[in-house]
């Protein structure tokens, strides 16, 4: 497909601003840039339709089925898309004065109080922008807090699980922390013993997503969470896999002092092909008065921006990406208490439903009853076959599926991870088991042309090596 | 009570019986007793009508005012139709992180297309897909060239965005790299003071560009002092007066950034807005973020990959450059189109007529008694006066007419113009100010 640069033709413009109706102010020379800068220069027509074919170029969730573990991809609801769309919100500035903007400000404190509830916290900022951002917002809450009581010299170390998203680590050294890693045990839960030895007293506290990265809801959880707590240090839940059991248990419950959930994933709001998400965090209230600036509360029937006592400081501009926490909202409201645990419930029987069926032909990782989510291990069939999980997915394409999440966790060596959500029909999980059994025979008939997948695509599969070992990150004009 | 799941409660039950199992109570087997949740406190679900209702009152309770002075890192311009068109097309709203590459061309060229245009505008080699606004670019910028043996301290200009201080020193806390201050005179930032502040350990120095003012800073001047102690610099830019004023790149600037929301980005109450970054090509491997190159498959075709993953924390995990994951690519994409819609002449007029807007503003507020520029500088489309009432007043006064005034601050209040704030809306505000500062004296 040729870029926006080489359908560009010098000269052709649209018109879109008038010619200044005051006199122009004259820059000193010295201040301007030597030559303009190098945009195409398209017709409207030609615009849209560049970006009407790279738009067929693009997967979503509207397309069709979506089952990326780890991702939540669940469809989102056009009423939400138009709620964030209404002017009384878009067209809003951020610094306003607070009686001109109480219904967003409402919404802020309205949406906050549910998450709250659902996740079984105290208090909430909604302002991390991803779920990334959240992690680091809620590690500088523990942060915050061993420094308020002048551990802050000697808790030092965040302890994080081998099948623990990258970005916990990552996070944890953002907020200034070392990481220790321990190992799964057998059944793929916390290792105890080796919790027990990896606590003491330079744990700051522990990042903990329930269920896992495999799926997996650890039964262990208050005897992990108090472990932790007598060794003086504090937990951290990673909300990526809430889907699985709003309503059902919550992480409040569990024993976790702090929590990110994203908006993007469990609540909803679309990914945009990488954002803008939301990851607010929320906390017992022991935290509250760490949380970022500035807060949202309500005083005498008046919403109030107000920056708390001891705060972390900013996390970012202004006050979180607004727009996505209006989905969100609209999203709970429409739920509401029965449907947000029969959301995840849903989730939960779906992902059973289609790991039963597909039991017999590929290796599940962990066996047994799963959550909102299923590794299966491709290294059988790989031994046997020479087909690898890649190979797998890659076949997903030419059936018209997005693949599942490719070796992740990392502890499983060929992993494909499988999370078909809430919001797919019986019909629609049949159809890709089928496919994914149909592939499982190929592997055993037609190796070659699996190796070759996809076939269908505009593409064969991309050279990384080369992409990444001679980076061409721009146009060359 | 609403739901978008689309089995009945008979399918479901099947469901469950394939899999053995008889209850949904029953998927939640290994949960222990004591932590199972009996009821949320939640309000009941309702229907789309009420939903709609309930959320669109919430939006009525805003004021939308119909004339906007106020900039202050937030800016009202005019979004071309086309824009908003085809960043609500579904794929691209409903996509995830393009990581299969083969299904996602069309995100990824989107993503070249936009560092190419970023790269563009502030004259460096290589930009970022994105981070999620001005401040976490700064704070992100200034920590690139942060190492552990030589180059430990930051130093960050006093005439930034007050918010993005802030970040930057949220950021930089949690590493324990010490940030200072450097003091504004004359609102701009003090070069003698500066200089002060570097040391040889000094990693990064930030400053902005037109400045939390609107004032043009003596770039030239701020970056030949960073650079004489070695330390990098990242430079804050506003993207639309790139289609006019010098870049960073020429100005000799090491990083590029700022906040992308003026690019066809509504103001949206703070969010989401669009974080760019770029950087000169020796810094490549040290930019944080997600970024696309270009390659081929096997039989040669153009392709395009997420890549340098070597730098990112699915891969490095504790030593990843950044701990980012989704960014901000919807707005990315926003920004792109915005450009190629306006072209290099839009971008150039909307730049112009914003600066004449603000010029014309400002002279014809200073024919009013008791306003004057606090500074007679340089600015682009924003500028501080004083004001001989009280701002707050005026500004209530003014929202009576469903106009929002300067942002008061200390010595005065910003004003801000765009292309929007047209001659005869500029008329109508200064012929009100005019009004209301002669009715309040005589109170």
């Amino acid at each position: 497909m040729k870029l926006l640069f080489e359908r560009s033709r010098s000269g052709r413009k649209q018109t879109l601003i008038p010619d200044c109706d005051v006199t122009e102010f004259g820059f000193d020379s010295s201040l301007l840039r030597t030559n303009k800068p190098n945009l195409p220069e398209l017709a409207e027509v030609d615009l849209d339709r560049h970006y009407t074919a790279l738009s067929h170029e693009t997967f979503g969730v509207n397309t069709g089925f979506y089952p990326l573990g780890s991702c939540t991809m669940k469809y989102n609801p056009r009423v939400n898309e138009a709620m964030a769309a209404l002017p009384g919100f878009t067209e809003l500035h951020p610094l306003q004065p607070e009686s001109t903007v109480q219904g967003a400000l409402e919404a802020i404190y309205r949406t906050g109080k549910l998450v709250s509830e659902i996740t079984g916290m105290d208090d909430i900022t909604l302002q991390p922008a991803a779920g990334a951002h959240g992690e680091y917002t809620g590690l500088m809450l523990i942060r915050s807090y061993h420094a308020s009581r002048g551990e802050l010299g000697q808790r030092t170390k965040i302890i994080v699980p081998d099948s623990a998203h990258g970005t916990n680590p990552a996070s944890a050294v953002m907020a200034g922390f070392t990481v220790v890693s321990v190992p799964s045990n057998e059944q793929g839960g916390v290792d105890l013993d080796a919790l027990r030895t990896a606590v003491g007293p330079d744990t700051a506290g522990l990042m903990l997503t329930n269920p896992n990265t495999l799926g997996l809801f650890d039964p262990n959880i208050l005897e992990i969470t108090k472990i932790i707590h007598d060794a003086g240090g504090l937990c951290y839940y990673d909300g990526a896999n809430l889907n699985a059991i709003m309503g059902h248990v919550r992480p409040g419950d569990m024993g976790f002092d702090c929590v990110h959930v994203n908006l993007h994933k469990t609540f909803s709001t679309p990914h945009g092909g990488g954002g803008p998400g939301s990851g607010p965090v929320g906390c017992k209230a022991f935290l509250a008065e760490f949380l970022p600036k500035p807060q949202v509360k309500l005083e005498d029937g008046v919403y109030k921006l107000f920056d708390p006592a001891q705060s972390m400081g900013k996390v970012r501009t202004f006050y979180g990406n607004f727009l996505v926490v209006v989905r969100a909202l609209s999203y709970i409201l429409t739920l509401g208490k029965e449907g947000i645990p029969e959301a995840s419930a849903g989730a939960v029987l779906n992902a059973n439903y289609m790991m039963n069926r597909l039991k017999d032909y590929y290796t599940v990782a962990y066996p047994g009853l799963c959550m909102h989510e299923f590794v299966l291990d491709v290294g059988p069939l790989k031994k046997e076959t020479g087909i690898s999980a890649m190979d797998v997915a890659k076949r997903m394409l030419d059936f018209g599926y997005h693949p599942p999440t490719m070796y992740f966790p990392l502890i499983v060596h060929e992993a494909l991870m499988i999370e078909p959500t809430e919001t797919e029909s019986r019909e629609t999980l049949d159809e890709a088991c089928d496919a994914l059994i149909q592939i499982w025979h190929e592997a055993h008939e037609n190796a070659e042309m699996l190796h070759n997948a996809p076939i269908t695509r505009t593409i064969g599969r991309p050279d990384d090596t080369k992409a990444a070992r001679e980076p061409v990150l721009r146009y060359q004009f | 009570m609403g739901s978008y799941i689309p089995s009945t409660g008979d399918e479901r039950l099947e469901m469950l019986k394939a899999i053995g199992l008889n209850t949904v109570e029953d998927l939640y087997a290994a949960v222990p007793e004591s932590a199972r949740l009996k009821s949320l406190n939640l309000p009941e679900g309702l229907s789309e009508m009420e939903v709609a209702a309930c959320v669109s009152a919430l939006a009525e309770k805003n004021k939308v005012f119909r004339s906007v002075f106020r900039g202050a890192g937030s800016y009202r311009h005019y979004i071309p139709s086309i824009v908003k068109t085809i960043t609500s097309k579904e794929e691209f709203v409903t996509a995830y992180t393009p990581y299969q590459a083969e299904i996602s061309q069309g995100v990824l060229q989107s993503i070249f297309e936009y560092q190419t245009e970023i790269c563009e505008l502030t004259g460096m080699d290589v930009s970022n897909a994105s981070v999620y606004d001005g401040g976490t670019a700064a704070a992100e910028a200034v920590l690139m060239n942060v190492d552990n043996r030589r180059r430990k301290t930051v130093v960050i200009s006093e005439t930034v965005n007050p918010g993005v201080i802030e970040v930057v020193k949220t950021y930089c806390g949690s590493r324990n790299v010490p940030v200072t201050v450097v003091p504004a005179k004359d609102h701009v930032t003090d070069l003698e003071a500066l200089k002060a502040a570097l040391t040889n350990e000094t990693a990064s120095f930030y400053f902005q560009s037109p400045n939390y003012f609107g004032i043009l800073e003596d770039s030239e001047a701020l970056i030949a002092a960073s650079h004489e102690v070695g330390a990098k610099v990242a430079m804050g830019v506003n993207p639309i007066s790139m289609g006019l004023l010098k870049t960073p790149a020429e100005y000799g600037a090491d990083i590029a950034c700022g906040e992308g929301q003026p690019l066809g980005l509504s103001t949206a109450f703070g969010g989401p807005y669009l974080g760019f970054m770029a950087c000169t090509k020796d810094m490549m491997r040290k930019l944080p973020g997600r970024i696309v190159g270009e390659t081929t498959d096997a039989q040669g075709r153009r392709a395009y990959v997420l890549t340098l993953q070597a730098r990112e924390q699915h891969i490095r995990r504790e030593k990843a450059s950044s701990n980012i994951c989704s960014n901000e690519a919807l707005c990315a994409m926003t920004a792109a189109v915005y450009l190629a819609a306006v072209g290099p002449e839009g971008l150039q007029k909307v730049a112009k007529n914003s600066a004449a807007h603000a010029h014309y503003l400002a002279q014809k507020l200073s024919e009013i008694e008791g306003f004057k520029l606090v500074e007679d500088k340089t600015f682009f489309h924003e500028f501080l006066m004083t004001c001989p009432i009280c701002p707050y007043c005026l500004n209530e006064r003014l929202a009576e007419h469903g106009i929002l005034g300067g942002l008061p601050v200390d010595g005065g209040i910003l004003w801000c113009a765009t292309e929007l704030n047209t001659r005869s809306e500029i008329d109508n505000l200064v012929a009100l100010v005019a009004e209301i500062v002669k009715e309040e004296a005589s109170k």
